[in-house]
């Protein structure tokens, strides 16, 4: 049987998605900018998508801008923010379980003399509210804070975050790295008071190299690629239409029959947990994400564990994907206080839509089988 | 410059004798092999020396990467061709050949004629001096010296005259099969594609064993051997990699033998494995990248117990005697580095026992051996049953 738990990673495109991208490959190529039929019909699959997409964020169409994906979409966040604000203060605020792509965005920043301030996560990856609180600062330009943790799926009190930064002062940037929470989870960035949005469309059955910067109307951004001027020059480049289209029709399907979905998905994550716990040393680190659980299996690294379950149809992954083909040790683990040997042994498994109680069932006997051979031989 | 010729200089195939011809053909056969998918190329052996003639448009710089890694070649002289051979257009082939070849014109040169026609009109001596006097005359920065010249000009008149002067340096070594063959240890880590390289480069052809612990070691690490395998064939020629699945017996020693003799226990086996497969494959020595003191189990003591293991063939070790340094130095140059860091784990370091024996003695380690008595013959037998090969090209 073959089992892809790893939907944080990336998922299946939905064939509605793949057909499409390519009717526009084959047939209807044309560069948006075109002043012909064909640019023309090009033009008209973006507004298609753009529309799409604002109306799942419940925005104004202006507001959306697609870049080649999540980590393009939180530099664009996170360095055009800081640019075009750098004049009211150099100050920039995180949370140190961040992806790599907002993280990596801001040592660069550091170096480029900015100053950042990191808040930590209580033992279940919440951002501390009163740290966040004591950290603002007059001259704080811009907090960035993710949505939905990719390694444990903790969801962060967005909402309350928004609060406290806009009372403490309206113009402070707020971006959301919301890559792993869109299509999960039901939310507008007003709801979250949020300047910034990153979405990404791959990890909802939409094509990879497809992304979205949410930009609050009227919010100060400089670009950070420059050329023909595409997409109001925010983002110069002739616009990847295939993948553009593939993301808005994904991101559409996605949140239709939404609520029954996600039951589907909390449903199979939450029998994984119950079940998977149930076995010798087997520990439970997820958040309240419908789609994602951390487990930690003791005695066994986390890369020995993932191959083994390899070895029998089962794909997960240990830490983030991205990330993962590097021996690190994990931030976000370290941060919500896990001992160094729990550290070494955690797994993630992401669900999607697409997965069956029959996948759980088969995932926990096969664990059940594989924990007891790989306990015996560790190192001495 | 549009170079429609190179001739390659070889030094030590030169004082084989009478086998001289073995060593040519093999350094030709291999420059074919490596240039065909460049264009059009004749390879071929003329009054002693080897030339490349190109038929066909061409890259310049891929063609000096793939000749720069055919052992044996120490040289490389790009050749302007000039097919009228009368005196004049040669004299002004010669004044373009300097102009363009040579950006700042201070130098002392040389002319170094020969003719292969002796009805020519003029005498190489005459030569010489009547084109040196044609440099001199064109460029003012040029001055002769005889002796000692920054530059030598050769310029060879036969049906038509080859005109060259600069030299780019060859790998030196034996051409790829003139010397037997060789089975490597390839780990993925930086000294075995080193080791292999040096040994290739004495004109040894290789194959190659892997040892695959899944899931200890995952299929990246596979690849990674396979791609410094196929890193390697750029200068050794194909490759046949045998992958062989460890895990197993692995977990056979883990189970019977004292922790800390772990590695070396296992080295021996692969020893022992290696050289079975070396031995069906014709191969006269077992080639490995230790270096003495690197790691517990490349101490002298345990190199002495690991080289037991293999009881028929030699174990050659280019870097027995070379610091990391030296050894990342070659692998930068050869191109194997950037992916033998590459971060995955091999199987030899996946139970390495917090404090492995520095100093190993046979009898113990024998002794301990007995305890696989049984056990281990047939997992054994069941991992040289099932080795996969890979062709590395």
């Amino acid at each position: 049987m073959e089992v892809y738990f790893d939907n944080a990673a990336t998922t299946a495109v939905f064939p509605e998605v793949k057909n499409l991208m390519i009717k526009l490959m084959e047939e209807d190529y044309g560069n948006p900018s075109s002043l012909h039929m064909k640019g023309v019909e090009a033009e008209r699959y973006i507004k298609t998508a753009t529309s799409q997409i604002a109306k799942e964020l419940k925005c104004q169409e202006k507001e959306i801008v697609f870049t080649s994906g999540g980590t393009e979409a939180n530099n664009l966040a996170i360095i055009g923010g800081a640019m075009a604000h750098r004049r009211a203060g150099k100050h920039i605020i995180t949370s140190e379980i961040e992806h790599a792509s907002v993280s990596a965005t801001m040592d660069f920043l550091v170096k480029e003399g900015y100053e950042v301030s990191i808040v930590g996560v209580d033992s279940e990856g919440k951002l501390k509210l009163d740290e966040l609180k004591a950290t603002l600062r007059p001259d704080t330009i811009l907090v960035s804070v993710m949505y939905v943790n990719n390694e444990i799926g903790a969801i962060e009190p967005i909402e309350e975050i928004g609060k406290i930064i806009k009372e403490y002062n309206q113009s402070i940037l707020f971006h959301v790295d919301a890559v792993q929470a869109f299509g999960k989870l039901r939310f507008t960035p007003k709801k979250l008071m949020a300047d910034l949005v990153s979405i990404s469309g791959h990890k909802i059955h939409g094509p990879k190299g497809s992304g979205v910067l949410y930009i609050k109307d009227k919010t100060l951004i400089r670009p950070i690629l420059y050329g023909g001027g595409q997409q109001k020059a925010m983002r110069s480049g002739t616009e990847n239409v295939p993948a553009i289209a593939g993301m808005g029709l994904a991101a559409e399907l996605m949140y239709k029959n939404h609520e029954a979905k996600m039951e589907h998905i909390s449903n199979i994550k939450n029998s994984f947990i119950d079940k998977v716990t149930k076995l010798e040393n087997v520990f439970n680190n997820s958040g309240e994400a419908p789609h994602i659980a951390s487990i930690t299996f003791v005695g066994i690294r986390s890369e020995v564990m993932l191959h083994a379950l390899e070895d029998k149809g089962i794909y997960v992954s240990s830490g983030s994907a991205c990330s993962s083909n590097k021996p690190h040790i994990s931030n976000v683990l370290k941060a919500i206080g896990l001992d160094s040997t729990k550290l070494e042994s955690t797994l993630r498994f992401s669900f999607s839509e697409f997965n069956t109680m029959e996948q759980v069932d088969y995932a926990v006997q096969m664990i059940e089988e594989i924990l007891p051979v790989f306990r015996r031989y560790i190192r001495k | 410059m549009d170079y429609k010729m190179f001739l390659i200089k070889y030094a030590e195939i030169g004082t084989k004798g009478k086998n001289r011809y073995v060593f040519e053909d093999a350094m030709c056969k291999r420059m074919r092999s490596r240039l065909k998918s460049l264009g059009e190329f004749d390879v071929r052996r003329e009054y002693g020396r080897i030339f490349v003639e190109t038929f066909s448009e061409y890259d310049y710089d891929d063609v000096m990467e793939v000749l720069g890694s055919v052992f044996g070649i120490v040289g490389i002289c790009p050749v302007v061709v000039v097919e009228d051979t009368s005196f004049n257009n040669i004299s002004e082939a010669v004044v373009d050949y300097i102009d363009k070849e040579y950006s700042d014109k201070n130098f002392t040169f040389k002319v170094h004629a020969r003719r292969n026609d002796k009805n020519y009109p003029k005498s190489s001596m005459e030569i010489n001096s009547d084109l040196g006097a044609a440099l001199l005359d064109k460029f003012s920065g040029l001055s002769v010296d005889v002796h000692n010249p920054d530059v030598m000009v050769n310029v060879e008149v036969r049906n038509v005259a080859y005109i060259y002067s600069k030299t780019i340096p060859g790998p030196g070594g034996l051409p790829v099969g003139t010397n037997g063959k060789g089975m490597v240890l390839l780990s993925g880590g930086i000294d075995s594609p080193v080791a292999a390289y040096m040994i290739a480069k004495r004109g040894v052809e290789l194959e190659a064993v892997y040892f695959h612990a899944p899931p200890y070691t995952s299929e990246r690490a596979k690849q990674k051997v396979v791609d410094l395998g196929k890193l390697v064939s750029k200068y050794a020629g194909v490759m046949k990699l045998h992958i062989i699945n460890f895990t197993d017996v692995q977990l056979a020693i883990y189970d019977n033998c004292p922790h800390d003799e772990l590695t070396i226990i296992m080295k021996r086996i692969m020893y022992k494995m290696a050289q079975e497969i070396a031995l069906k494959e014709d191969c006269q020595c077992i080639i490995t990248g230790e270096s003495i003191g690197q790691v517990s189990s490349q101490t002298t003591q345990s190199l002495m117990v690991i080289d037991q293991a293999a009881d028929k063939l030699p174990v050659f070790r280019p870097c027995i005697g070379m610091d990391k340094q030296e050894i990342i130095d070659i692998s930068e140059k050869i191109g194997t580095y950037e992916t033998s860091i590459l971060p995955y784990e091999d199987c030899c370091t996946t139970f390495v026992a917090k404090h492995p024996v520095t100093r190993p003695k046979l009898d113990v380690i024998e002794k301990s051996e007995e305890a696989l008595v049984g056990k281990i013959e047939e997992l054994y037998q069941k991992a040289m049953e099932t080795v996969e090969v890979v062709y590395c090209r």
